[in-house]
């Protein structure tokens, strides 16, 4: 009775708070320009909160720690790209290369027999997904020799193969597909941050799904004890496959959506840095903590790219001094705290715990009074 | 043969280079088991003070000042961000690693303002240009390969016949039971990062005076490189350093003098995996057995 009663409200306010994200998401876009700064934070803290998620599972929830995210952005980056420029701006896009190999587009197909609108987002997801795909199909192909070695090797060998993938990318002859080192663009968007959000929110369910079930108790097996795991009877390898290939799909397709975030693509700015960038931004949340990735991607993406603006060009809460305040020490202030929180609270900002509807339930319950839920029932059956 | 020689030179001279900033790396490895991400960042710093100093003071205050702040550097991060970790988990320590290599490139950008500082100054007597056997170079790329090996012998000759050449060596072995037998590990370990940074900070001013420009970035990939020859060579061996950095110098420059210098360091991370997959152990490494 009691549980039935408390599961219920759960849902309820689980559902109200999603229809109150979701009115205030159609409310920003509504109001205010696709450009204006709020909206471009919206757009870019969804797609780290995305990747963030995707490393959190590999390197929070399975313990094998893999510095590839940046090769796998990459490869689904590119493969969005290519696949959906405009048939009749491949000409100016490919331009020192006769116009490319690929002559058609899968957003403008779609577009073609389904309408406008629908037509076109959904290509834009469905060649969003096959990046993510073409990411999966690499990890599986690298993680045959990698997945074998331990910690830090595991980790220079995944930084090794991104940084591969990014000189195969840039290389001429494959120019026709890739471009080489120019830019693509011309690839379609979202109209708005709606989209952002409520795609990257349902990818990001399909990770807490995930985590949840019992492939995510052997993968946080594996992360505690892989000897222990073992010997309980987890398939190692496999395990250990399937959390690369599901972490690298979801990379791919953030990095798709990064591509679109951006408007241009190249690959010189999928380096080392970014994983790097990512990773502390899992660690700054808390490794194995989804809801922790989640908010310090938006604090992150937020004080970088809007709150802490000031310290770059002159003028910081009010304090003028164009002196200290150039150039650069935007970067210099968040790397600093970034290391006060890797070395005084290691645990992040929520450790492993998560951010819960139940919890948020039962911190109102206490806020108004309400003992325990016991009470809550009102029923007369205490 | 004829035209490949510039390239063979240059190998040699890179290999070099590689093979003192890879000692830092396996002294470190051997040690605390952490990959020092930072390292290359150290090797970068070394460089910006060397086009700062160079153009501002003589050469026998400059040299000595570079070789001063980078060992400082070194020490200070290892007492700031790793003394602290030492009971942490390794994954805690690769990650202060990577914290404090993105903080020394932050914090560079916002002292340079962001725009790669030329060489001006190089160091006279090495940067003169000279021919051998028909292909012009700088004369450092002669005096590094032999700067190198007479380095590598005084640091063998060191940890074999010092007191803290020895606690190098025990802690190396059996961290646990070297610091239960009464080895400093504190000073060992101080130590440890003072050599890798002092040899980091002479690769460094080797490596710059060949090259046009100081850039916040140009420490990473020298850096992943060295890393690779340790690992190449048998992570924790220092004549197995020397070994494959100096192969991996000479097959970078031989792919570049075969026209695909794109692919230069894509060869050397495929050849970390494959020696990391075939033998772990790299080619001097001793094995190393897992216990439960």
């Amino acid at each position: 009775m009691i549980n039935k009663y408390s599961v219920r409200k759960e849902s309820i306010v689980g559902i109200a708070l999603l229809l109150i994200l979701l009115a205030v998401m159609t409310v920003i876009d509504f109001f205010l320009p696709s450009y204006h700064i709020a909206v471009m934070v919206i757009k870019k803290a969804s797609v780290y909160a995305l990747v963030a998620v995707s490393m959190n599972l590999l390197n929070g929830f399975t313990g094998l720690f893999s510095l590839g995210q940046a090769g796998f952005m990459l490869l689904g980056a590119y493969t969005y790209a290519i696949f959906s420029i405009p048939v009749a701006k491949r000409a100016g896009v490919y331009q020192y290369f006769d116009g490319g190999w690929i002559q058609f587009s899968i957003p403008e197909f779609f577009s073609e027999f389904l309408g406008e609108t629908i037509g076109l987002n959904m290509g834009i997801i469905l060649t969003l997904i096959l990046g993510g795909l073409v990411a999966a199909f690499f990890a599986y192909l690298i993680g045959l020799p990698v997945l074998r070695l331990k910690s830090d090797y595991l980790a220079i060998a995944t930084l090794g193969f991104a940084e591969i993938l990014r000189a195969f990318f840039q290389w001429p002859n494959l120019g026709p597909l890739t471009n080489g080192s120019n830019l693509l663009k011309s690839y379609p968007d979202f109209k708005s941050a709606t989209g952002y959000v409520v795609l990257i929110g349902i990818f990001i369910a399909m990770i807490v799904l995930l985590v949840n079930s019992t492939y995510g108790r052997a993968f946080k097996a594996i992360r505690d004890d892989e000897i222990a795991a073992e010997a309980m009877g987890i398939n190692l390898a496999k395990h250990k496959r399937l959390a690369f290939i599901i972490s690298s799909f979801f990379a791919g397709i953030g990095g798709g959506m990064l591509a679109m975030y951006m408007g241009t693509l190249q690959a010189l700015s999928f380096k080392s840095t970014m994983t790097y960038e990512i990773l502390l931004v899992v660690v700054m949340g808390g490794i194995g903590s989804i809801t922790g990735s989640v908010i310090t991607s938006f604090m992150y993406i937020a004080s970088m790219e809007w709150l802490l603006r000031g310290l770059d060009s002159g003028t910081f809460l009010g304090i003028h001094a164009p002196g200290v305040f150039k150039n650069g020490f935007r970067m210099a202030v968040v790397s600093l705290i970034i290391m006060v929180v890797v070395l005084f609270f290691s645990k992040g900002i929520m450790g492993d715990r998560e951010f819960s509807v139940k919890g948020i339930v039962k911190f109102f319950d206490r806020l108004f009074g309400k003992k325990t839920p016991k009470n809550a029932g009102g029923d007369g059956n205490v | 043969m004829e035209a490949l020689l510039p390239y063979i030179i240059n190998g040699v001279s890179a290999g070099g280079q590689y093979a003192l900033i890879a000692i830092g790396y396996t002294l470190v490895y051997g040690i605390l088991r952490l990959i020092n991400f930072a390292h290359g960042d150290v090797f970068m710093v070394a460089g910006l003070v060397m086009v700062y100093t160079t153009s501002s003071m003589p050469l026998y205050v400059s040299i000595p000042i570079v070789l001063i702040c980078t060992v400082v550097l070194g020490f200070a991060i290892e007492r700031v961000a790793y003394k602290p970790l030492r009971s942490a988990p390794r994954m805690s320590l690769m990650i202060s690693a990577i914290g404090v290599s993105y903080l020394i490139q932050n914090l560079a950008f916002y002292i340079t303002g962001g725009l790669p500082k030329p060489v001006l100054n190089p160091i006279p007597w090495v940067s003169e240009t000279i021919t051998i056997l028909g292909a012009t170079t700088k004369r450092v790329t002669l005096v590094t390969p032999v700067l190198t090996i007479l380095l590598v012998f005084v640091l063998v000759y060191f940890i074999k016949n010092t007191k803290i050449g020895m606690g190098m060596r025990a802690a190396s072995r059996d961290f646990e039971t070297a610091r239960l037998m009464g080895v400093k590990i504190n000073t060992v370990i101080s130590f440890t990062f003072i050599v890798g940074s002092f040899l980091a900070a002479v690769g460094s001013i080797l490596y710059f005076t060949n090259y046009p420009s100081v850039a916040i970035t140009s420490g990473s990939l020298p850096g992943l490189r060295a890393f690779i020859a340790a690992v190449f060579g048998g992570i924790g061996s220092i004549p197995g350093a020397v070994v494959g950095a100096f192969i991996i110098g000479l097959c970078e420059e031989m792919i570049k003098g075969l026209g695909y210098s794109t692919f230069s360091d894509a060869f050397t991370f495929a050849l970390l995996i494959i020696v990391l997959c075939v033998k772990p152990t790299g080619l001097f490494g001793e094995k190393v057995t897992d216990k439960v």
